[in-house]
């Protein structure tokens, strides 16, 4: 059984044909890299996961996302219910103005609980998860505005493992982030897919290449190829692939 | 070279005409009315002897005045901006209501005492009360608080909210737990800046039917009440010289209010700007 399915996914911002139908399957406990040229779509995509795409206006869904079997877009699905099931790290890491405990027991209070002990519990096994822990366990009262980059993107990680989801959508989770800081993330993700099941988009090859099972690359609002990892690296069925993975242009 | 000197020395001379004639009103003032001012001033009741009059029923209803309008404008008003930026999608409609919220800011406080008169004095029939000036006040300051949520509510980053709503919150916790705090200081300064202009007002309540002279403090919002800024007036339509030094007396202590407002405003701003950084 898969555990996300896309079945021709088409989407529009108004006019704008953003997703050209794609279907994509995604098997449990692995990590799938999106990759391909600025505005090819594939953040937009990712969106779609956790219905992001909800809070824009102009913009329009066709098409089915299974997540276990069930259409989010077309079940009388609750969508806050389902957004808590669906984590999502963010290009820029984005720590609310609160101390670094908030931070991360803040999708528990939102579902109401205030229970001390397990509130305390929780952020500290989440922050271990995130491999924060040892470098903030004394400054939980401090504001999460004070950490450096790297650290408020593992707070932003520790914070969505919290809710305890069972897939992470990342969007480019290293792109603001210096090389050290991100080795740490990406050590990171290796361990998470035990856990979790994760889909990232990146614009590094070699992040790609070092911590996906499966690439899918896309262009223009099209998935172009969808495979193992090292196929797509190494013998892709298509020339657009070959020449973005060797750089020859994008 | 020449030219570039001179506009320097026109642009400090129109500078300082502000500032000079500011300087002069201020000096006139206090000059006349700073001895006046003393305990017995802001306890007395108003009197028809100038050196027996005070300010006290007008102080209480600056008093009601004010702490009702700031019961009744800032729900509205926040939640009026929070439903304009969270909730209402961006078409032709909201571009309207938009509009004419801007234009409201800046119709004439005149306009707002016929209203006043017309719907609640008359038609509601609350007489000339506390009550009726209040809810007149509080749709001239409606506008201005709405337009200054709303650029506060603005300038929360839109990822804090996408970060919020992809952990499982609905838009009413995003709202209550991390916008609204994030620009609560914002707010908060246009609210008091707003409340700092309903203060001198004096045109809308005069129509709405604020007494001059009132021997009592109000009690119920029901009651008829006066406030300083038309005790100051009254003061200076009168022809003995007692008067215009109570007028003068009388403005040192709404200055003190109105700047009393201000800077509160300007510490809370100041505060928040160092608090909350993205």
């Amino acid at each position: 059984m898969y555990k996300l399915e896309a079945r021709d996914i088409q989407l529009y911002y108004g006019q704008k044909h953003a997703l050209k139908g794609i279907s994509m399957a995604i098997k449990p406990n692995t990590v799938t890299a999106f990759i391909g040229p600025s505005g090819c779509g594939k953040s937009t995509f990712l969106r779609c996961f956790n219905r992001m795409n909800d809070l824009i206006d102009t913009c329009r869904i066709e098409g089915e996302i299974l997540i276990d079997g069930r259409d989010i877009y077309k079940d009388r699905i609750n969508v806050v219910d389902h957004r808590k099931k669906i984590g999502m790290v963010f290009q820029k890491p984005n720590p609310f103005p609160k101390s670094i405990f908030e931070n991360v027991a803040y999708g528990l209070r939102i579902n109401g609980i205030t229970h001390k002990k397990f509130l305390e519990e929780t952020v500290e096994r989440s922050l271990r998860q995130a491999a924060l822990w040892d470098e903030v366990k004394d400054d939980l009262k401090k504001s999460a505005l004070a950490l450096s980059g790297g650290q408020q993107q593992r707070l932003c990680i520790a914070r969505t493992l919290a809710v305890e989801p069972s897939v992470i959508l990342m969007d480019e989770p290293c792109s603001a982030l210096d090389p050290i800081s991100t080795a740490k993330v990406e050590e990171l993700i290796h361990e998470l897919k035990n856990k979790y099941t994760i889909v990232m988009v990146t614009h590094n090859m070699q992040q790609a290449a070092r911590v996906s099972d499966r690439t899918a690359f896309f262009y223009l609002g099209e998935l172009i190829e969808y495979d193992d990892t090292p196929t797509i690296f190494t013998n892709p069925a298509k020339e657009a692939t070959q020449n973005y993975v060797t750089g020859r242009f994008g | 070279m020449f030219k570039d000197s001179l506009f320097k020395y026109f642009a400090i001379f129109c500078t300082s005409i502000g500032l000079i004639v500011l300087a002069l009103l201020l000096f006139d003032i206090f000059s006349k009315g700073l001895t006046r001012i003393d305990w017995d001033f802001i306890t007395n009741l108003p009197s028809r002897r100038p050196e027996r009059a005070g300010i006290l029923t007008a102080l209480f209803g600056m008093m009601w005045i004010v702490t009702l309008t700031i019961l009744i404008a800032c729900p509205i008003g926040i939640a009026a901006a929070v439903y304009l930026e969270e909730y209402s999608s961006k078409n032709r409609f909201a571009k309207f209501i938009e509009i004419n919220i801007s234009n409201l800011a800046g119709v004439p406080s005149i306009i707002y005492g016929i209203l006043g008169l017309e719907v609640f004095v008359r038609l509601l029939k609350l007489g000339n009360s506390v009550l009726a000036g209040s809810l007149t006040l509080s749709l001239l300051v409606l506008p201005v608080i709405i337009v200054a949520t709303r650029e506060a509510i603005k300038s929360v980053p839109n990822s804090l909210r996408e970060a919020s709503i992809g952990l499982g919150a609905t838009p009413w916790q995003t709202i209550q737990r991390i916008v609204l705090p994030a620009c609560f200081g914002s707010i908060l300064t246009g609210i008091i800046l707003a409340i700092s202009r309903a203060v001198g007002e004096t045109a809308p309540l005069i129509v709405v039917g604020a007494l001059v002279y009132v021997p009592f403090v109000p009690q119920t919002p029901m009651d008829q009440f006066t406030v300083l800024p038309i005790q100051i007036f009254n003061w200076t339509s009168r022809p003995q010289h007692g008067f215009v030094v109570n007028a003068a007396a009388g403005i040192i202590i709404l200055l003190l209010f109105v700047f009393l407002l201000n800077s509160i405003a300007i510490i809370l701003r100041n505060r928040h700007n160092k608090r909350v950084k993205y």
